[in-house]
């Protein structure tokens, strides 16, 4: 009997994905050929974003922390959280992040850091008071696809193109304002091209954002399944996903904005479904669509063996 | 993991090493002569079970596999929900217990669930002090010592012992991060 895998690849995630990358690399080259055409230097504006997103990408771990609240904990503090994840790592074979605990009642979970090696996962006290064992593991499997995913420095590279057309935005609007556009400028080239470099940039703005967002739900589904994979168990990560979700209604709103700026990197993001603007402009796919996709998975893991 | 599949956000599932369980043997005689350790007979594969149909059927399965051996098996499901299959029996024939592992090892791959494997466990004793357990991890290829001596508490200073002497038989996990600790595993 041939060694055979349990997980067939999803070929229709991964074009969606692949095209939406490709929109964000089309993005790019005509957002170059229009600098090039109106001969606009925006060096300045590049190193600046770039520099930014850099420190963001560097200290991502310590940034979320620090923001959430997190502390690092010793095996000695927090076996059972460290139990799941030592067996998690030697699992999927990858390096042990670092874990964390927040003490805070929003159940959530979340993973961040530039690379597998320093990496940090981090629970908080809520999550791991309403869920089970199973549950939990199956989140931090979420939370460790994310990690060897290298999804914070994907999700950077991605919305690097909408802060920069951001940054130019506002530049061309207060140069044009003041009308000291044209005098720094070498090719001279007036207020119509200030105008024109402003429309530009909103425009690619709106769409930076739009595909960046759409980026995340597919990276969010990807580590869903990798999760699954992982574990062997979607139906503990659907069932988390539905006692997390149906708690997060709950939440008063001073929370939900100090805890908003993380939600990128948050297994569900941390506003009530009440508030759901559109599924066009949120970084989670919806409840149904997450939970469709691990039913599927656990079919495929009913097959009886040949 | 590639570029490609950074790009693509997959990841695929570890496939496990099963080669190096056979350098077992000669490595007990090893820790023999070096740490007066022998093995106790007792043996086990720690599994994460799968939900659903396939692995109940395959648990089957390995059951009837077993029982057709006139050795000792039990399974237990620890806390974190694992499974450890284990057999026990005397110390004498280490190879037959190393090819009954296999056995079990084999089976489960080949049903699809290699991924699952999470580490194979041998214990020693007989210096007097607490149980020695050697570790394999499946995804790595390589071996561990891990020597419980307490509610949560191990031995470091006998497991560096133990991977001075078994340095050159055995494929010794090199990363000391990667030593996880399996508190109540049988046989310890």
């Amino acid at each position: 009997m041939a060694t055979r895998s349990r997980f067939p690849a999803d070929h229709g995630l991964a074009a969606r994905m692949t095209f939406t990358m490709f929109l964000i690399g089309a993005l790019y080259v005509a957002v170059i050929a229009a600098l090039i055409a109106y001969h606009v230097n925006i060096g300045f504006i590049v190193i600046l974003a770039g520099g930014l997103l850099f420190a963001q990408y560097y200290f991502s771990d310590k940034m979320a922390l620090y923001g959430m609240g997190g502390r690092i904990v010793t095996p000695e503090e927090a076996p059972e959280l460290h139990g799941i994840v030592d067996r998690l790592c030697a699992l999927a074979n990858m390096p042990k992040p670092k874990v964390a605990i927040a003490d805070t009642d929003i159940p959530n979970a979340f993973a961040t850091g530039r690379n597998p090696n320093n990496a940090v996962v981090c629970a908080t006290t809520g999550i791991m008071r309403r869920l089970n064992t199973e549950e939990l593991e199956g989140v931090l499997s979420h939370e460790l696809s994310h990690v060897a995913h290298r999804d914070v420095a994907v999700m950077t590279f991605a919305s690097f193109l909408g802060m920069v057309a951001g940054f130019i935005t506002r530049f061309a609007f207060y140069s044009g304002l003041f009308g000291g556009y044209d005098r720094r400028d070498r090719d001279n080239n007036g207020a119509p091209a200030v105008a024109v470099i402003m429309l530009v940039s909103i425009v690619v703005y709106a769409l930076s954002f739009l595909l960046t967002r759409a980026l995340s739900r597919y990276r969010e589904l990807s580590a869903d399944r990798a999760g699954a994979m992982l574990t062997g168990r979607p139906s503990a990560l659907a069932s988390a996903l539905q006692k997390v979700t149906g708690d997060m209604a709950r939440i008063p709103t001073r929370d939900l904005r100090a805890a908003e700026p993380f939600n990128a990197f948050f297994f569900t993001p941390a506003l009530a479904n009440g508030f759901s603007i559109s599924s066009l402009f949120s970084t989670h796919p919806s409840l149904e669509k997450r939970l469709a996709q691990l039913a599927k998975i656990s079919t495929q893991l009913g097959q009886p063996v040949s | 993991m590639g570029l490609f599949d950074t790009i693509l956000g997959r990841s695929k599932p570890a496939k496990p090493d099963l080669d190096e369980l056979f350098a077992l043997p000669s490595a007990a005689i090893t820790l023999e002569a070096g740490m007066r350790l022998k093995p106790t007979g007792t043996g086990s594969v720690c599994v994460k079970p799968a939900e659903g149909g396939g692995f109940a059927g395959l648990r089957e399965q390995i059951q009837q596999l077993l029982d057709a051996d006139n050795d000792k098996y039990t399974e237990k499901t620890d806390s974190f929900g694992f499974s450890w299959i284990t057999r026990e029996g005397d110390g004498g024939d280490l190879s037959d217990l190393v090819a009954d592992l296999h056995a079990v090892n084999a089976s489960l791959q080949d049903a699809g669930f290699g991924p699952a494997l999470l580490c194979t466990l041998v214990t020693f004793s007989g210096d007097g002090g607490a149980p020695v357990g050697l570790v394999y991890l499946y995804k790595r290829g390589t071996w561990y010592p891990f020597v419980p001596t307490g509610q949560d508490k191990r031995d470091n200073a006998r497991e560096l012992q133990v991977r001075a002497v078994l340095g050159s038989d055995l494929k010794i996990e090199s990363d000391l991060s990667r030593w996880f600790p399996v508190w109540g595993a049988p046989g310890l």
